[in-house]
């Protein structure tokens, strides 16, 4: 298992949609992966879950990432979330 | 554990208390153990074994006592209740606050409040409440229903089909609770209580539909607040070299936060109508509970006599 924190920076605008990108990038990998923020953790595969934890642009988030292709899954999503727009 | 806090404010919202005296930061004054005192015997003067960070209570009893000294002893007396960083003083029944404790309350900082609710029914509910407030907790992915009664978490990997049959549970006239993000406390030795995050209570996501409110949809009949975990159905997919209990004579338990609830695992196959699987299965977990074992009668049918 493998994790690593990062900022969230995001436009207000783009939250949701950034959020639902985020879900559709974690799906494509067979790791096990969660986010946690603030001491809750959520599925990153889950839309109402990651939703639930309300992330906004500045968060704290912490990805774990557990399984065959993890090292991929967690440069991916981390290299999402520092940047959603790319 | 993150959370397990209350702020003072909070409690004074939830039980409508009325402030006598603020200190001005009600909402940074953190409440973290659910005991609640009554402080006969430290307005006697004994204060060995006394927990000061209690929210402390004064009564029928205690108000009587104080009534009862001169006032300078009612003055000492408090102000050494006070002197111990209490984080509040709660006075029941609307008994009028005596001047010592006002003045004793505004020299130390420390928020006064007041309840028209006798004593043992403010203070139980009071505990009640810390108690879950307080509790241990956890998030879970997965999908919180309840069916005739009982609370079914229903855990498994992201496309096992959770939601899918979580709808169809509801269509069947039971309720949902959570979907996807199940927050689960322990309040108590034996209780596990669900409840979904505030952000996305009553929805429920499907791929290829989106989001629904199904409260909008079904109706308030086709969800609740929370819940007690009675049972927990783990969702896998189907694996060719896995045996599964075909009997149902194994008692499997999940744990969570400590606690061990009865659960099965039921793979999951094309064809197979998950809903009124776990509909069975809830029903099959009730009688199990109300002393009727269908394998273990089964058994005793194939082999007769003394087991």
């Amino acid at each position: 298992m493998i994790s690593k924190t990062v900022v969230f920076q995001c436009d207000e605008a783009l939250q949701m949609k950034a959020v639902a990108v985020l879900i559709q990038k974690a799906s494509t990998f067979r790791s096990s992966i969660y986010l946690m923020r603030s001491g809750r953790r959520a599925n990153a595969k889950s839309l109402l879950g990651v939703m639930s934890l309300g992330i906004e642009n500045g968060a704290e988030i912490e990805v774990t990432a557990e399984g065959e292709d993890q090292t991929e899954a967690l440069d991916t999503l981390i290299q999402y979330l520092e940047n959603p727009k790319s | 554990m993150p959370y397990s806090i209350v702020f003072l404010s909070e409690i004074i919202k939830t039980f409508d208390l009325e402030v006598i005296f603020s200190p001005g930061n009600l909402d940074q004054i953190r409440i973290s153990v659910a005991d609640v005192t009554r402080p006969g015997l430290q307005l006697a003067g004994y204060y060995d074994h006394f927990g000061p960070d209690r929210i402390q209570v004064i009564g029928n009893m205690e108000h009587a006592f104080l009534e009862k000294l001169s006032a300078e002893s009612r003055r000492k007396r408090v102000t050494a209740l006070f002197e111990k960083k209490i984080p509040c003083l709660i006075l029941t029944r609307n008994h009028e606050a005596h001047k010592e404790i006002i003045v004793a309350a505004k020299k130390a900082g420390v928020p006064l409040l007041r309840t028209s609710q006798a004593t043992s029914e403010f203070m139980s509910s009071l505990v009640k409440h810390l108690n879950v407030e307080l509790a241990p907790r956890v998030s879970m992915h997965g999908v919180l229903v309840e069916v005739n009664g009982e609370g079914i978490l229903i855990l498994g990997e992201s496309g096992v089909g959770k939601s899918e049959t979580a709808l169809e549970i509801v269509k069947r006239g039971h309720r949902l609770i959570a979907d996807d993000q199940v927050e689960i406390r322990r309040v108590s030795e034996t209780t596990l209580l669900g409840r979904a995050p505030d952000i996305i209570r009553h929805l429920i996501e499907i791929r290829g539909i989106g989001i629904l409110d199904v409260k909008e949809l079904f109706g308030v009949s086709s969800v609740k607040p929370q819940e007690n975990i009675d049972f927990v159905i783990n969702l896998e997919l189907w694996d060719e070299k896995k045996t599964y209990d075909r009997l149902g004579i194994v008692d499997e338990t999940t744990e969570i936060l400590g606690l061990q609830v009865p659960s099965i695992t039921i793979p999951v196959g094309p064809g197979r109508n998950l809903a009124i699987i776990v509909e069975a299965a809830a029903i099959n977990y009730r009688v199990k509970k109300m002393g009727y074992n269908a394998a273990r009668d089964l058994v005793g049918r194939v082999f007769p006599g003394p087991v």
